[in-house]
């Protein structure tokens, strides 16, 4: 049966009369046309779909709307506009830490979901971190050495 | 499209499910992979959904007279970061999956899809823990070793639900916990092991030893355990005899993820490493 399910996406309100049990990440792709949410592996393995709900981060493909309700996303497309945005952009970008960009959207959400609770992280922890997002191209030291920089370039921001 | 149903506090699921045969959905990391479709599509549950993750009686950690109850709908990262968890649960939970899973996954969904794999189970194998049933007009308390039946079996019935795991507070001088899997994040293990150990001024007084993906359900042994326990309180460690007294408790498959040759033999080795550096060492304290 459709549910009334209602929630906020990168600051603004959503209203969906939809089936409870639909992926998170196809409300957000098809429904408000964030396409940085990607698809990978649509079961938790890969996290090019990763997004913060609530702050933490979660993979919207085995997240059903029906818990979505009263809560607040952020996809890549909200987090683009902040400042800490740019300091990872430029870091991810000076490292070589972007190949083809498909796990980009998803990594840096990782990033900056640890970086909110641990603004200063060593290796171990940023590797720990991005634990749960592949990248087929990059190899992850870049990105590892990416989001070291980002956390000390955009001291303070975090 | 199935109904479902979003109670708003524990009575009010517990009565819907009294009359309802539900799908009960918490964390649903599990859930949502099997019931998964093509791309785009709406995952496809046969019965009604009833979601559980927001009600609060399901959400709590509380400890009373040295028991430890933890609500079924706390997330693996809820409860890593709560401080009334020890440190050797934590150790377990913070190797499970991965950091955005861990934040959706409850411990409660670990238990009740009862896989072999399932890492949680020879954590709370060796602690005694029980499973808290509750129903519209009952509640009921099991160890946990008799609620797990099998592969994805277990004692839950139609109109029930897990709504706690209460685990009795022990405290452990040696520690050890394995996961054997092929990379450190997001792997299903291929094996694990957890042992513990307590000793004071008069010796070595508890050991506990669990494997887990290797056999339907957890293994654990109590006699052999005690076997242990008496063969270093008289100083006569017969590390072949325990060998013996486990591989026959150990009966692993070869399966997608690992052979049943390098399980056992893993299994094993991690056994006797755990005698020889971890308990021997106990006793010399």
């Amino acid at each position: 049966m459709a549910m009334d399910i209602s929630f906020v996406v990168n600051g603004k309100r959503v209203n969906i009369y939809g089936n409870p049990t639909a992926r998170l990440l196809d409300a957000l792709r098809d429904y408000c046309g964030l396409t940085g949410v990607k698809e990978g592996c649509g079961e938790g393995e890969c996290g090019a779909c990763s997004v913060l709900v609530d702050g933490k981060l979660v993979n919207s493909c085995i997240y059903p709307i029906a818990k979505v309700e009263g809560k607040e996303v952020l996809t890549i497309e909200g987090f683009r506009g902040t400042e800490k945005y740019e300091v990872l952009k430029e870091s991810f970008e000076a490292a070589g830490a972007v190949q083809c960009g498909f796990c980009s959207p998803g990594m840096l959400m990782a990033a900056e979901s640890l970086l909110r609770e641990n603004p200063k992280p060593d290796e171990v922890q940023v590797r720990e971190a991005i634990s749960g997002n592949l990248c087929r191209c990059t190899g992850y030291n870049t990105i590892v050495e990416a989001v070291l920089d980002a956390s000390i370039r955009g001291e303070g921001l975090w | 499209m199935v109904e479902a149903y979003k109670p708003n506090d524990l009575k009010e699921a517990l009565e819907l499910l009294a009359f309802n045969d539900c799908t009960i959905f918490a964390g649903g990391t599990d859930l949502m992979v099997k019931r998964k479709r093509w791309s785009g599509l709406v995952p496809s549950f046969e019965k009604p959904v009833m979601f559980i993750s927001q009600l609060q009686e399901l959400r709590e950690v509380t400890e009373d007279n040295g028991m430890l109850t933890i609500g079924a709908a706390c997330t693996l990262s809820e409860l890593i970061d709560n401080e009334l968890i020890p440190e050797h649960f934590k150790t377990v939970f913070r190797q499970m999956a991965s950091p955005g899973i861990r934040n959706i996954a409850t411990i409660g969904g670990n238990i009740c899809n009862a896989s072999p794999a399932g890492e949680s189970l020879p954590l709370l194998y060796a602690l005694d823990a029980e499973v808290v049933l509750q129903s519209s007009c009952r509640k009921v308390e099991l160890p946990i070793a008799e609620f797990v039946q099998g592969v994805g079996k277990t004692l839950l019935k139609s109109g029930e639900m897990v709504t706690a795991i209460k685990v009795p507070k022990s405290s452990f001088t040696s520690i050890t916990y394995r996961k054997v899997g092929t990379r450190k994040s997001t792997a299903l293990s291929k094996l694990s092991f957890i042992g513990l150990a307590a000793s004071d001024e008069e010796g070595l007084q508890d050991v506990r030893l669990a494997f887990g993906a290797v056999a339907p359900t957890v293994v654990r042994s109590r006699d052999a355990e005690e076997d242990i326990i008496d063969m270093l309180k008289l100083g006569s460690l017969d590390i072949s005899q325990i060998i013996d007294d486990y591989s026959t408790l150990i009966k692993p498959i070869s399966d997608q993820r690992s052979t049943a040759l390098y399980r056992k033999k893993a299994c094993i080795r991690l056994l006797v490493d755990f005698i020889i550096n971890s308990l021997a060492r106990e006793v010399v304290r």
